[in-house]
């Protein structure tokens, strides 16, 4: 399997590729997770999850099971 | 078209873009909160004065990302802007956007300004985005769609005064064209529903073929229609809607390029992520947190108290005062003895609850919020609940009324539920003095490896009990709650700002009022109810009470004050709560408790800490020296059955278990009420409160007999 946002390591930046097909999809694509744009791993909580990422030109925090449905390129 | 009193105005924008900020200084304090019918959303609304001497009625719809509701909130959205009824639906939509997250922002105007609704696009806080080095040409994007542009920082009111003078001036239609062209998607079915239902805009005419099942106005012949011609052409609403979404983000990202300069690129995350970094560290930010939420409990525990005496004896006063001008009398009574108190009772809680909406909006403002949900998610998950469920979990120590009313914050329904169904199982300040008095009784004071005091020991092991079975409760409930969809956590992380003292003072007003008003009418009818029960009798022995008592007591030498007190004990023996006290004796003799226990159970209702009084009356007690007294009584008390002790240590922690766990509690019920506009709620968190306490009590009796 591809590796997904929530493979990434803290400070490490990626491109969207396209996502797992799930109920959230619309969602994430609302809130900016968008196939093309650059994604960056800001830091994670203190028990692992969720994680705060900065997309879209903003921070947003993501539980590490909806990280792992954004493909990363 | 009949001339309005009002310009029907919606304001719409994403959380955190300064939404509340603007209605407040649109509105101010003539802000008013009603109901949306069938769901829990409040319906913001408030009068904004034009300078032409018009006025405009604001809607201050809830925060979304997005046309496409995902929640009950998101869905009002929809529901007001997407209205079909020329009478109801908005004039004008301001569509407000944080300038220095302009992207995202934009998704949600482009898809109202392609509905063909007036509009106003507001882009807030300026200030930062000139601060971060991002320079928006704001002509330019005003050129672009055709529409006025306004520049405004909603935190110090600078650019307000131009939407008034825009929204008087504001023409009733606007020539738009689409930001984003729709039709391509299926040009034949986009023209036949507008023939069918009278559309001229493309975007209205997709909107419902996508969303027709939270258009109102349809009826279900209609709605049928369209499900016809979605399967008749195909239409697939979920992948339209993925090429929409993204498609609009192409064109956003050019519109950008061509609007905005950034000199800096990410300059407006440097203060954040500093603070960020200590305020979420694995060591610091659990401290951090810690050290502010004991902070919090312990100005409500500390500062509240002296409002709440301050109350507590001016309404006494006040009550002595009308008892001294008013004529005897039960119509006189009710006025002193029952609706007095029962107001003092609703303002009571006032202080605890705006000293906690005060902590509340200071840090929902400053954005640290966010960042309690962001450390508390992963291990509150565990249990069924959310991040955002432990500030009002924390805050149930104080009293659960403050606490329920937190719980707003949660923005996912089940979640919220949840929440406030465990609530009241924390320990509040009420059952202190139950607590106080009943452990006094039956724990010894002896010291515990020198330093711990039993009696301390035995009371912390009662919060942390509460705190256990709320847990053990919510993981309970959430195999029964059936939750629509999957819980997701994608969150904003805002920008640390400084909060804005007038949001702040406004968001205390609105809770209280909404308590007083709101929760406020319930408490003070079951408190008269209650008062009621308590004084008057179905026999006749009450009223002659004070004849019968002097009769019986005669021969001992009593002074007035002690003989008062035996009149008391005996009508409130032969009341209505009397009656039911002993009715009810065969369903808690199992727990232990008997008929006094019983009335005490009952008119405790009113507020746990009524026990201590209750108690106080039956035993004919005097109220100076009140409780040392009441317990030297009870420890006296012998079983008629057993000729032992009543109070043996099986009764007393029985009774203890069961204060720690039954809703007794009024104001809880009509707050619960009042936050899930449902009776259902209440009523099943009541019997299950109460069956809970009921098995707890009746263990624990067993075990301890």
């Amino acid at each position: 399997m591809g590796k997904t946002v929530a493979d990434l390591k803290v400070g490490e930046s990626a491109v969207i590729s396209g996502f797992q097909n799930s109920t959230l999809t619309l969602k994430l694509l609302e809130m900016g997770f968008l196939p093309g744009s650059m994604v960056k791993l800001n830091f994670k909580a203190p028990l692992g999850d969720p994680l705060s990422v900065r997309i879209s030109g903003y921070n947003v925090s993501i539980r590490l099971d909806e990280a792992a449905m954004i493909l990363l390129k | 078209m009949a001339m309005k009193k009002y310009i029907q105005v919606a304001l719409v924008g994403n959380p955190n873009s300064g939404k509340t900020s603007l209605f407040n200084q649109l509105t101010g304090l003539k802000q008013k909160i009603g109901n949306y019918p069938g769901i829990t959303v409040d319906k913001k609304t408030g009068v904004c004065g034009l300078k032409n001497g018009k006025k405009a009625n604001i809607i201050d719809l809830p925060g979304t990302y997005s046309i496409y509701p995902r929640s009950d909130d998101e869905r009002v959205v929809f529901e007001t802007v997407y209205d079909l009824n020329p009478i109801t639906k908005p004039d004008i939509v301001i569509a407000i956007v944080d300038a220095v997250n302009l992207k995202r922002n934009l998704l949600l105007f482009t898809q109202i300004h392609d509905m063909g609704i007036p509009i106003i696009l507001v882009l807030n806080m300026m200030d930062v985005a000139e601060r971060s080095g991002i320079e928006i040409k704001v002509r330019k994007i005003e050129k672009a769609f055709g529409i006025p542009v306004i520049g405004i920082n909603a935190r110090t009111g600078e650019g307000i005064d131009r939407i008034r003078v825009t929204l008087s001036t504001m023409p009733v239609r606007q020539d738009i064209k689409p930001f984003y062209d729709v039709k391509a998607f299926a040009p034949d079915l986009i023209e036949e529903v507008k023939n069918e239902f009278n559309l001229e805009n493309d975007y209205q005419a997709y909107l419902i073929l996508q969303q027709y099942q939270h258009v109102h106005q349809l009826s279900d012949e209609q709605k049928r229609f369209i499900e016809g011609l979605i399967t008749k052409y195909e239409f697939d609403i979920n992948s339209f809607q993925a090429r929409e979404i993204i498609d609009r983000y192409a064109i956003i990202n050019e519109f950008i390029d061509g609007s905005i300069k950034v000199k800096l690129d990410g300059q407006q995350f440097r203060f954040t992520d500093k603070i960020d970094r200590l305020l979420t560290h694995k060591v610091w930010g659990y401290l951090i947190f810690l050290l502010i939420l004991m902070s919090i409990f312990q100005s409500i525990f500390a500062w509240a108290e002296y409002p709440m005496d301050f109350i507590d004896q001016s309404i006494s006063n006040l009550s002595l005062y009308l008892k001294g001008i008013f004529p005897e009398g039960p119509f006189f009574a009710l006025i002193t003895d029952g609706i007095l108190p029962g107001i003092g009772g609703i303002l009571m809680f006032v202080p605890q609850i705006m000293l906690l909406f005060l902590f509340i909006a200071i840090l929902e403002e400053t954005g640290y919020m966010a960042r309690v949900v962001f450390l508390m998610d992963k291990i509150m998950r565990q249990f069924g609940l959310n991040g955002r469920s432990v500030v009002p979990l924390i805050s149930g120590i104080a009293c659960a009324i403050p606490a329920i009313m937190a719980t707003r914050s949660i923005d996912n329904w089940k979640d919220r539920l949840i929440t406030i169904f465990v609530i009241p199982l924390i320990s509040c300040s009420a059952r202190l003095p139950v607590f106080t008095i009943l452990i006094a009784m039956v724990v010894p004071e002896i010291r515990i490896l020198g330093i711990f005091n039993l009696q301390g020991l035995t009371l912390m092991a009662l919060y942390l009990l509460g705190f256990l079975v709320a847990i053990l409760s919510a993981l309970l409930i959430r195999q029964f709650v059936v939750r629509k969809g999957k819980s997701f956590l994608i969150m904003e992380l805002p920008l640390y700002k400084w909060p804005r003292l007038n949001n702040v003072l406004i968001t205390i007003y609105e809770k209280t009022r909404s308590f007083v008003w709101g929760a406020g009418k319930i408490i003070l009818a079951i408190s008269i109810i209650l008062w009621v029960l308590a004084s008057y009798g179905p026999s006749h022995e009450i009223k002659n009470a004070e004849n019968t008592v002097k009769a019986l007591y005669a021969g001992e030498n009593l002074t007035e004050k002690q003989m008062n007190s035996k009149i008391a004990s005996y009508k409130l023996e032969h009341s209505f709560a009397g009656v039911f006290g002993k009715a009810i004796e065969p369903v808690i003799k199992p727990i232990g408790f008997d008929w006094k226990i019983g009335i005490a159970l009952i008119t405790s209702f009113a507020a746990r800490e009524v026990f201590v009084g209750t108690m106080a009356t039956i035993y004919s007690i005097e109220q100076a020296d009140a409780e040392t007294t009441i317990r030297t009584k009870m420890q006296n008390e012998i079983n008629p059955d057993t000729g032992k002790p009543r109070y043996t240590p099986a009764v007393a922690f029985s009774l203890i278990i069961f204060y720690a766990f039954a809703m007794q509690c009024m104001s809880t019920l009509a707050i619960v009420l009042r936050e899930t506009k449902a009776w259902k709620w209440p009523i099943l968190q009541l019997m299950y409160l109460s069956a809970l306490a009921y098995f707890a009590s009746f263990i624990t009796y067993t075990l301890l007999k």
